[in-house]
């Protein structure tokens, strides 16, 4: 018997160090039946404890969903995915996952040395269950301290009258603000994914900022604590108030565990006469091993209205994860002299792909948008960038400014640029400048004769490349995400 | 310091050089002069890496150590350092903070502590106030819109705060004025002293005015084949390689 104990002890070390983050679980949880139907919807929003109307809300959405097709205009590929063999509702009762860092893949260790991440922090990060007992001083004492700091947080917060919550509590506890805005950016029906979310989501932030306060702090979903679990479908409403700034961060740079494979998100920020919303996500997901299995499937809608006079929104990401990434965060510039911008960094290596761009709609007079995209593809991987600048008729005097930049490291990866320009206004203007450039060889070896290491100099390169994104990240996230493109990238050249 | 025997290297299975023997000691200057294609710069990449290069015979020993054993960025570490005839842009890249990760690079390799951003700007300012070059060349991007003679003080810029043990100046005095090559031997001749050999490769006899060879070797297909004193370049600068190509013919 003991040899066959022995056995199974093997084939589980084996199976689970060789499929990184990608644990099975097999812990106790509280299923609801895979599939979805409108009896499952019925069930989360019951166990949300939601009003009558957000259950309404989330059957239209359904109901339109099973109208729509999944779309495949996108430059990805992947099988088809079956949506009847998903769970919608998972409660955790207890997480799975390693009980000490100890049982943690010793690669993703390594990475989060790399990183920079405390120690703290990467127990949590690796998903190990702060119960267990076998590390409770190292996991505990991080779940404390996350504790203090978002008490610490929430009370400075409510002090300027700022309402920082998940979505869920929102719903509860201030629905007339959910009622009015949730779905006016995204509406249910917008596409498929975002019908999906809308009918299912589970979690996610809601932000307000009342009339003329100036955020007192970044917010950041990394010290909400319950949002560290990021749910499958999330949905995030951010609500500037006239004459209001905030200031938005999403995501970490350690890529994080997660059972799901298919990830849905909805993101809505609306800004009114002066307000000012700049959002900032660092994405990096699991992109699957060196042969593309597994990884995370990333199809996001993420939108902002800039609804008031001279309002302004700004998305800022760094993507490096995801085994295949849908996202076009966009501007939808009604308001007068209103502001649109995007600055993006995508890194895809080994077989990532990536599909991101950004949407400008123009509707308002004078209202101004600037776009600059950075695309570096390493490995077998393929970076598309899909961009639409929209000048509608009413858009007088607007401006755009595109610039698209691709770098490539190797001769097996792709980059590839979509952009559309529609302009109905004679008197809009809109500058599209491209670029493609390889990291030459005569870069690398003036590198190297000075002394940098072949990795040193392929990262020196490519953060010279993004540094007009960067330079628009928050100051510690914008050194984070400076390390997170040397990681990316190791090994992808030579 | 440097000592090769029997050098030869291809590029694209073509032979560049056909055995080159040539000994720089400890604390000299030699020049390289030769027509153009006798394969002047492929001596300066063979000797520190660049992949394009094949070593397709001979030895090449730094201090003792095989040189052709090593990568591009051990070699730098042992103190080597080509200055670009061409120097490379990169965009994006702040001067400053290339010069510091190179330096720290190097000071990692020898065991030494990394300078932070402060100590390393206040070392740099006194060298590019040295080398008559304006501070604002720190804050550029590396060599991006730098006219030729930019690049080159860039070049000996570099030079002067990485201090190899033996610097190989791959044309550095071409497309300057008089002013600019009395810049650039005056880079190198601040670091003559007895451990710092430098290999200079020039077309012209004028760079050697201001920085005196102890030796003058002149290259034709990929070999030696004239060695002398300071008076061999006056000697060429008259004569031309005509006669030496006829020689060799």
């Amino acid at each position: 018997m003991a040899a066959v104990t022995e056995t199974l002890d093997t084939v589980q070390s084996v199976t689970q160090s060789g499929y990184k983050w990608g644990f099975e679980t097999t812990i106790e949880m509280d299923f609801a039946p895979k599939g979805l139907s409108e009896d499952i919807i019925r069930l989360i929003s019951t166990r949300k404890e939601e009003p009558e109307w957000m259950l309404e809300w989330r059957l239209k959405a359904y109901a339109a969903w099973l109208k729509m097709e999944e779309p495949h205009w996108a430059r990805v590929d992947h099988p088809p995915i079956d949506y009847q063999d998903l769970h919608y509702y998972a409660a955790p009762k207890k997480r799975a996952g390693p009980k000490s860092l100890d049982e943690v893949d010793p690669e993703l260790l390594k990475m989060y040395e790399k990183l920079g991440i405390p120690l703290k922090e990467r127990a949590i990060l690796a998903g190990v269950d702060p119960d267990t007992v076998e590390d409770r001083q190292v996991a505990v004492d991080a779940v404390f301290d996350s504790v203090s700091v978002a008490t610490t947080f929430q009370a400075t917060l409510r002090k300027a009258g700022v309402i920082f919550c998940p979505i869920s509590e929102a719903i509860r506890e201030h629905p007339d603000l959910v009622k009015q805005y949730l779905g006016t950016v995204v509406p249910t029906g917008d596409n498929f994914f975002a019908a999906l979310n809308s009918a299912v989501f589970t979690d996610g932030s809601f932000v307000y900022i009342p009339k003329g306060v100036r955020c007192p702090m970044e917010l950041s979903t990394y010290f909400r604590i319950n949002a560290r679990n990021t749910g499958q479908f999330e949905r995030t409403l951010i609500i500037a108030e006239a004459g209001s700034h905030v200031s938005y961060l999403e995501g970490c740079t350690a890529p994080q565990r997660d059972e799901n494979q298919l990830h849905a998100a909805v993101v809505e920020l609306i800004a009114m006469d002066d307000a000012q919303i700049k959002y900032s996500t660092v994405q990096n997901w699991y992109p699957g091993d060196a042969n593309g299995k597994g990884g995370i499937y990333n199809f996001v809608t993420k939108r902002g209205a800039c609804r008031g006079a001279r309002s302004k929104i700004s998305w800022t990401q760094v993507e490096t994860g995801s085994a295949i990434t849908w996202k076009y965060p966009s501007c939808v510039l009604h308001g007068e002299d209103s502001v649109g911008e995007f600055y993006s960094v995508a890194v895809t290596n080994n077989h990532q792909q990536a599909d991101t761009g950004t949407k400008m709609i123009h509707i308002g007079k004078g209202s101004r948008s600037t776009i600059i995209s950075k695309g570096i593809s390493a490995g077998h991987s393929n970076n598309t960038y899909r961009g639409l600048v929209r000048m509608l008729p009413g858009a007088a005097n607007a401006r755009n400014f595109t610039q698209c930049d691709s770098l490539l490291i190797g001769d097996q990866c792709g980059a590839h640029t979509v952009p559309y320009i529609e302009s109905r206004n004679p008197t809009a203007k809109v500058e599209h400048e491209a670029t493609t450039s390889k990291i030459a060889d005569d870069q690398l070896f003036y590198c190297r004769q000075r002394g940098l290491s072949e990795e040193d100099a392929v990262s020196l390169i490519v953060n010279g490349f993004c540094k007009d994104v960067l330079k628009e990240l928050p100051m510690e996230f914008a050194v984070e995400a400076q390390k997170l493109l040397a990681v990316s990238l190791e090994g992808s050249v030579g | 310091m440097l000592e090769i025997r029997g050098l030869a290297a291809s590029i694209n299975e073509k032979p560049i050089l056909n055995g080159i023997d040539l000994e720089v000691p400890a604390g000299e200057v030699h020049a390289i002069m030769g027509p153009n294609g006798s394969g002047k710069s492929t001596l300066g990449y063979v000797l520190s890496g660049r992949e394009d290069y094949a070593v397709t015979g001979g030895t090449a020993t730094f201090n003792g150590v095989d040189l052709l054993a090593m990568e591009p960025e051990q070699r730098a570490a042992a103190g080597l350092f080509l200055a670009f005839q061409a120097p490379i842009e990169l965009p994006g890249v702040n001067n400053a903070n290339f010069l510091r990760t190179a330096l720290n690079a190097l000071r990692r390799a020898h065991g030494e502590s990394e300078l932070d951003a402060v100590q390393f700007l206040k070392l740099a300012k006194a060298e590019t106030k040295r080398l008559a070059m304006p501070d604002d060349m720190l804050k550029r991007n590396v060599n991006v819109g730098f006219s030729g003679g930019e690049k080159k003080r860039n070049e000996v810029l570099q030079m002067a705060l990485l201090r190899p043990k033996l610097a190989i100046l791959d044309e550095t005095d071409s497309g300057l004025d008089i002013d600019a090559l009395k810049i650039v031997a005056d880079g190198v001749n601040a670091l003559r002293r007895p451990e710092f050999s430098a290999l200079v490769i020039t077309h012209h006899q004028r760079l050697l005015d201001y920085l005196v060879p102890n030796k003058v070797h002149v290259l034709l297909h990929g070999r030696i084949v004239r060695s002398g004193g300071p008076e061999l370049a006056k000697e060429l600068e008259k004569s031309g390689y005509a006669e030496l190509i006829a020689e060799a013919a």
